[in-house]
């Protein structure tokens, strides 16, 4: 795959999760026949047991052609069963076809280069190695324009790397060894530079590998609530059997001998078809849009998990906030003019290439002063032994820093420094601000507000997740002021100052331990054991390998916000299986309604008064039922794959809502499907 | 139909229900093992029990050991019964002089006490003698109610738990309800009862001439002890063949009252006793509001039905016909229909009515009630456990729909317990429609039915949801002592209680052992009005679906049936 595929698409658009094309729609077509194979519907034992029925109602209608007799209606039934079984599968293929489509365009991705392999790293022999021969542990060597051929370490050097082929972002990253930045992922590319690389994963177990089989669905396994719903639907199927079977005898007992074409339409109508054809393609949506969003799941265990959690816990920098502080204003000790303070402040940061200093230009140039750096100029820059920076020119030195080193610097004590100036400080720390104090030689010449500035509308998400029933908890280096204070701004519900790593781990368990799910993102590899140890940990693609390992999920886009619609997607899924689970169960009702009328009222006709709908005759009454039973499946393959819509209200509201929806509109919504159908097929003369 | 009627309905279901909020309240502290004001008197008979059995009471057992003991227990108790009806020719107080029973019947009578059915397949007063009533029945009638109990003990630990493994122990929980809840209350109504004129002796049957010169044997028995217990431990079995109908055993309005309201009070109180003992008092309020408004349902159905006009008095063309027939007039129609509706929502079975002559739908209406799976309230603690297992259900699919993993009560609800609740939910009509069904086909099967027709699939129907759920009424029109009846009916029995009885404390194995979960914002809500209907419209829908088929070709059908006759007149 070329990078040209990704511009067209840009960032975090549907890359991974394909549209509904014609050629999909086709596949999912020959995929839905390749299905029937019963053994392939083992672990779906209500679509199964329809199968099972169909074959059963051929056979039956078979011999009623044969004998000579009229099997018109058999045949109708039979061909409508056999329908219902194809309208489940299409649906499961349907949802499948979208990760194999992008599936396929990853596996373009694979390189089938040669490796140059470090043989000796002191004489510098390379041998070209097919990458699929490569061990772990093992050295190679790879320059600008090849593609890196398995995942592995940075051990030397620094290049850019294009990592389309796995984010869809376009633009190089810098990759270099040491630090959270040396993973690299097989399948990207260097653009520039050159690195070595130990081999870190075997190939075929690679981060694409991995990939394409999530995308694929290649060892999709149940998830814990779709298994639990398994065996509701299966013990649902049995009692339906049971009423069926055993409405042989009783029908018997009344004199009337059943046919047992009908009494199979009847208990295909009661099982949940709808929810047992549609299970299956709700799970893998719901992967599908994570996919969408340029998530990862390792599994759909963790995307369930999502649905469930209670805390969430997120870092501040980059999260809450843009994660630089910016300047917001420059406060003059007594004495000294605003603008010489602003002087200043410019001065002292002529040489700053941080976005502390440049915002500091900024704020300077909006307030009409704008300064070129002198020509003799010095710049100094930022140590961590004196904690300042600066410049020095024309024998006069500027120079910023934290309030105790400017003080230090100019010869003072705290409590020497001026009240106004204290004062400053003081506000500047309360309000979560990072004071930054200025001196010119040895004067003291004021102080500049650094903020952090919270993103806008980040409060209003957060007040969305308290409806939705989750705590934030904000993770910050910042001391216990600072973050009280951005906590407030923010609207987060608790947050955690001074944060080791350690710290982090430990919240979690405690948290846990009160019997909360928590969820988190990271992406520094002292994050791995807390991302571990979350029932949900969403690494970033940029992040260390161990990182990205310990989490359960990967975010390609590497943006820390992803986990709020995480969470959404893994309440849609749970959502969508219990709203088709109510509506299934619902449409029930009417096809009583319909049917047991149909079946007896030949010898007894006194249960006319049950057919409430007013359908035609016992056949078209029947056939309608089976007919409604199996449209109605291919009515809600969108909503399947498009998922219930979530909507950050209360569980209350919430559960009123989809129940008026779902289950009173799954009482009546087959009553008027059905007289729709029966009244159709009359006009149609079919029964 | 008057307001009187409405009035008597009312009261009936609202006092059993308000007496059974102190008596939870006590029941809770009898299964925490909290003190008791009986603890001067009681305390040392239940060390002595301990003792004599080597039993420690506060050793906590898993659910395995838990659901061993009780199994042991109960197949104890079925043996010793069972022999006892064999032998009942050779063993005292027998001043009738009553043979052995039949190894059929004698199975079938000793499965009916041992699971709290008190099915009987006999007449009392004709085939039992004074010590098989007093010594093997109403022992039975004692204990397989604190059997019952104890799973909701059970239950009820479990959820109260945080990562346990522990249930309770068995044996203290058998004790205890025994001892401090059913022993006491059974001796205070007891006494009430003979004080009211119902019999009390051990004599044998007086003779009397009566007044057409005919020669007529009257049946005594000691029947206040065993009636008092028949009613709170929702047992059901009479002395009498006609049991609560019988003048002996119901003498007048207030003894009907007072036994009515025993019917019901233990399993309500079973219910208040789950809420306080598993810290979900407002949730268990919901579950017992859900059950009084489908029994208040049930019963006003039923008198709605019986309070019309005799359809074939009416046809006769006789005036003002009131539909009696079956009924006691000392009890009345809404008499009938409150009692009918209580002990076919509870587990008992005793009637105060012939509910073979009750109208097509309020027929159908006290069999319905029975397959909705003895839960309003059901047997004392049976009933709730069931109903927590209906509510798991409800929150299951609900719970799904506000995007979480469901949780009741602060615990997952996971494959496991769907699986177990799948289990308890589908022996019943594994059990009530498969025999049915069987005895259909079965040659000779039909000829116990006195009736043809819709109204002789009701008889059937009724008498295997009776067995199954444990109630123990017969709809009568059938004659049970034959050994293919007693064998099925006994297969039933044992079925409906023991399976669902296993697969409750498998639920509560599983759900100990799970960390207790604080509820937020997010969680399903399981009070108030919204999830009370939910419940409500689950137990319906979930019962209307299993049995509407049979149902249609039974009460369904005749009650349209009777409709058109009517019409036709």
């Amino acid at each position: 795959m070329s990078t040209m595929d990704f511009e067209t698409q840009g960032r975090g658009s549907t890359r991974l999760a394909g549209g509904l094309t014609a050629a999909t729609l086709a596949r999912a077509l020959g995929d839905a026949f390749v299905k029937l194979d019963p053994r392939k519907l083992l672990g779906n034992p209500v679509i199964l047991a329809t199968e099972l029925v169909a074959v059963l109602a051929t056979i039956s209608a078979a011999i009623a052609i044969g004998s000579g007799a009229d099997g018109g209606f058999a045949v109708a039934i039979a061909l409508w069963l056999w329908a219902t079984v194809l309208f489940a599968n299409f649906a499961e293929s349907i949802a499948e076809g979208r990760g194999k489509a992008a599936a396929d365009s990853l596996r373009a991705t694979r390189t089938s280069t040669k490796a140059k392999l470090i043989v000796d790293e002191k004489q510098e022999l390379i041998v070209p190695t097919p990458a699929h021969e490569l061990g772990l542990g093992q050295i190679i060597l790879v320059e600008a324009g090849d593609v890196i051929p398995v995942d592995g370490e940075i051990i030397e050097g620094v290049a850019s790397v294009n990592e389309a082929a796995i984010t869809g972002e376009s633009a190089p990253v810098i990759r270099e060894s040491g630090g959270d930045r040396s993973a690299v992922t097989g399948g990207t590319t260097v653009v520039s530079d050159w690195i070595k690389v130990r081999v870190t994963a075997r190939p075929g177990s690679t981060f694409l590998d991995r990939m394409i089989a999530m995308v694929e669905g290649a060892d999709r396994r149940k998830t814990p609530n779709e298994i639990a719903l398994a065996v509701l639907l299966a013990g649902l199927t049995l009692i339906f059997l049971i009423a069926v079977v055993t409405l042989l005898a009783f029908a018997a007992y009344s004199g009337i001998a059943l046919d047992p074409v009908v009494l199979g339409a009847l208990f295909v109508c009661l099982i949940p078809t709808t929810i047992g054809g549609l299970l299956s393609a709700v799970g893998i949506a719901g992967m599908d849009r994570l996919l969408k969003v340029n998530v990862l799941a390792t599994s759909g265990r963790a995307v369930e998990a999502a649905g469930d959690v209670d805390t969430l816990l997120l870092d501040k920098t980059g999260t809450i906030t843009f994660g630089n502080r910016m300047a917001t204003e420059v406060i003059a000790s007594p004495g000294i003019r605003e603008e010489v303070a602003f002087r200043a402040a410019v001065m002292t940061s002529l040489g700053d290439e941080t976005p502390e200093g440049r915002s500091i230009i900024e704020l300077a140039r909006n307030k009409g002063i704008s300064i070129e750096a002198p020509a003799d100029s010095t710049i100094i820059p930022f140590s961590a032994s004196t904690r300042l920076s600066g410049l020095d020119t024309d024998g006069k030195t500027w120079r910023k820093g934290a309030v105790d080193a400017i003080l230090k610097l100019t010869g003072k004590k705290d409590s020497d420094a001026p009240a106004q100036f204290r004062q400053a400080v003081d506000r500047i720390a309360r309000s979560g601000g990072t004071p930054l104090a200025i001196a010119e030689g040895n004067t003291l010449i004021g102080v500049i507000h650094l903020k952090d500035v919270v993103k806008p509308g980040v409060a209003a998400r957060f007040a969305d997740l308290r409806r939705m029933g989750l705590r934030t908890v904000m993770i910050t280096g910042d001391n216990p002021v600072t973050a009280a204070a951005i906590a407030a701004e923010a609207g987060v519900d608790d947050f955690l100052a001074e944060a080791t790593p350690e710290d982090k781990l430990r919240l979690i368990r405690e948290e846990q331990g009160k019997g909360r799910l928590v969820a988190m993102c990271g992406d520094g590899a002292n994050d791995a054991p807390a991302l571990a140890q979350a029932d949900v940990g969403v690494a970033m693609q940029t992040g260390a390998q161990a990182a990205r390992e310990a989490g359960n999920m990967v975010d390609l886009d590497s943006d820390p916000t992803k986990v709020i619609e995480i969470v959404e997607v893994g309440k849609q899924m749970l959502i969508t299986r219990g709203a088709l689970t109510t509506f299934s169960i619902a449409n029930d009702v009417a096809k009583y309604f319909a049917i047991i009328p149909a079946l007896f009222v030949v010898v007894l006709p006194q249960l006319q008064m049950l057919n409430i709908m007013g359908l035609t005759s016992p056949e078209s009454a029947i056939l309608s039922a089976v007919i409604f039973n199996a449209l109605i499946i291919v009515a809600l393959i969108p909503l399947a794959l498009r998922g219930v819509k979530y909507r950050a209200v209360g569980a209350g509201a919430l559960l009123s809502r989809n129940l008026l929806i779902y289950g009173l509109g799954g009482l009546i919504a087959p009553f008027i499907g059905i007289k729709i159908i029966d009244v159709a097929i009359t006009a149609l003369g079919l029964a | 139909m008057n307001w009187q009627g409405w009035a008597e309905i009312a009261l009936t279901l609202g006092l059993a229900l308000a007496l059974g909020w102190p008596l939870g309240i006590f029941m809770s502290r009898v299964w925490n093992k909290e003190s008791t004001w009986l603890d001067p008197v009681l305390k040392p008979i239940e060390r002595g029990f301990y003792a004599v059995a080597g039993i420690d009471p506060n050793k906590s057992q898993g659910w395995v050991g838990y659901g061993a003991s009780l199994i042991a227990f109960n197949l104890f108790g079925f043996i010793l019964l069972y022999a006892m009806l064999r032998l009942q020719g050779i063993l005292p107080f027998n001043p009738q002089g009553f043979a052995g029973v039949s190894p059929d019947l004698a199975f079938n009578t000793a499965v009916s006490f041992v699971t709290n059915t008190n099915w009987q397949s006999y007449g009392g007063e004709t085939t039992m003698s004074h010590f098989t009533q007093m010594v093997g029945l109403t022992t039975q009638n004692f204990v397989s109610a604190a059997t019952g109990a104890a799973i909701a003990a059970a239950l009820a630990r479990a959820f109260a738990g945080n990562r346990e493994t522990g249930i309770g122990n068995f044996w203290a929980d058998l004790v205890r309800t025994t001892l401090y809840v059913l022993l006491p209350l059974a001796f205070v109504l007891a006494v009430a009862l003979i004080g009211l004129g119902v019999v009390q002796n051990f004599a044998a049957s007086v003779s009397a001439t009566t007044l057409d010169g005919a020669s007529q044997t009257i049946s005594v028995a000691p029947t206040a002890s065993q009636l008092a217990i028949k009613q709170l431990g929702i047992n059901g079995g009479g002395i009498f063949n006609v049991n609560s109908a019988h003048p002996f055993e119901n003498p007048n309005p207030l003894t009907n009252l007072m036994t009515a309201i025993a019917i019901n009070t233990l399993g309500w109180a079973a219910f208040f006793a789950f809420g306080r003992s598993a810290f979900a008092r407002k949730e268990i309020r919901a579950l017992a509001t859900a059950g009084i408004l489908i029994l208040g349902a049930g019963a006003g159905v039923i008198y709605v039905a019986e309070a019309q006009p005799a359809p074939a008095l009416v046809a006769a063309g006789i005036e003002n016909p009131v539909n009696m027939e079956g009924k006691e007039t000392r009890f009345g129609l809404a008499g009938t229909a409150a009692w009918a509706a209580q002990t076919t929502g509870a587990s008992n079975g005793s009637v105060n009515g012939m509910h073979d002559s009750l109208m097509p739908l309020g027929g159908g209406m006290s069999m319905l009630l029975m397959m909705l799976g003895e839960i309003l309230p059901g047997g004392i603690g049976s009933g709730i456990a069931i109903m927590v297992v209906m509510a798991v259900l409800s929150v299951f699919v609900a719970g799904l729909m506000v995007g979480r993993t469901p949780e009741y009560l602060g615990k997952k609800i996971e494959a496991r317990e769907i699986q177990f609740a799948m289990v308890a939910l589908l022996v019943v009509p594994l059990s009530t429609l498969g025999l049915s069904a069987l005895t259909v086909v079965w040659p000779g099967g039909l000829s116990s039915l006195f009736n043809p027709g819709a109204h002789g699939l009701s008889e059937l129907l009724y008498a295997f949801t009776s067995a199954t759920a444990n109630n123990g009424s017969a709809f009568g029109g059938v004659s049970a002592n034959v050994p293919w009846w007693n064998t099925t009916l006994g297969l039933a029995m044992l079925l409906g209680r023991f399976i669902p009885i296993v697969a409750v404390l498998a639920i509560a194995g599983s759900i100990v052992t799970k960390p207790k979960l604080a509820p937020s914002t997010g969680t399903l809500p399981t009070t108030g009005a919204l999830f009370i209907g939910l419940l409500v419209g689950v137990i319906i829908i979930l019962g209307a679906l299993q049995y509407f088929p049979a149902l249609a070709l039974g009460p369904i059908v005749e009650h349209f049936q009777v409709l058109e006759a009517v019409a036709a007149n």
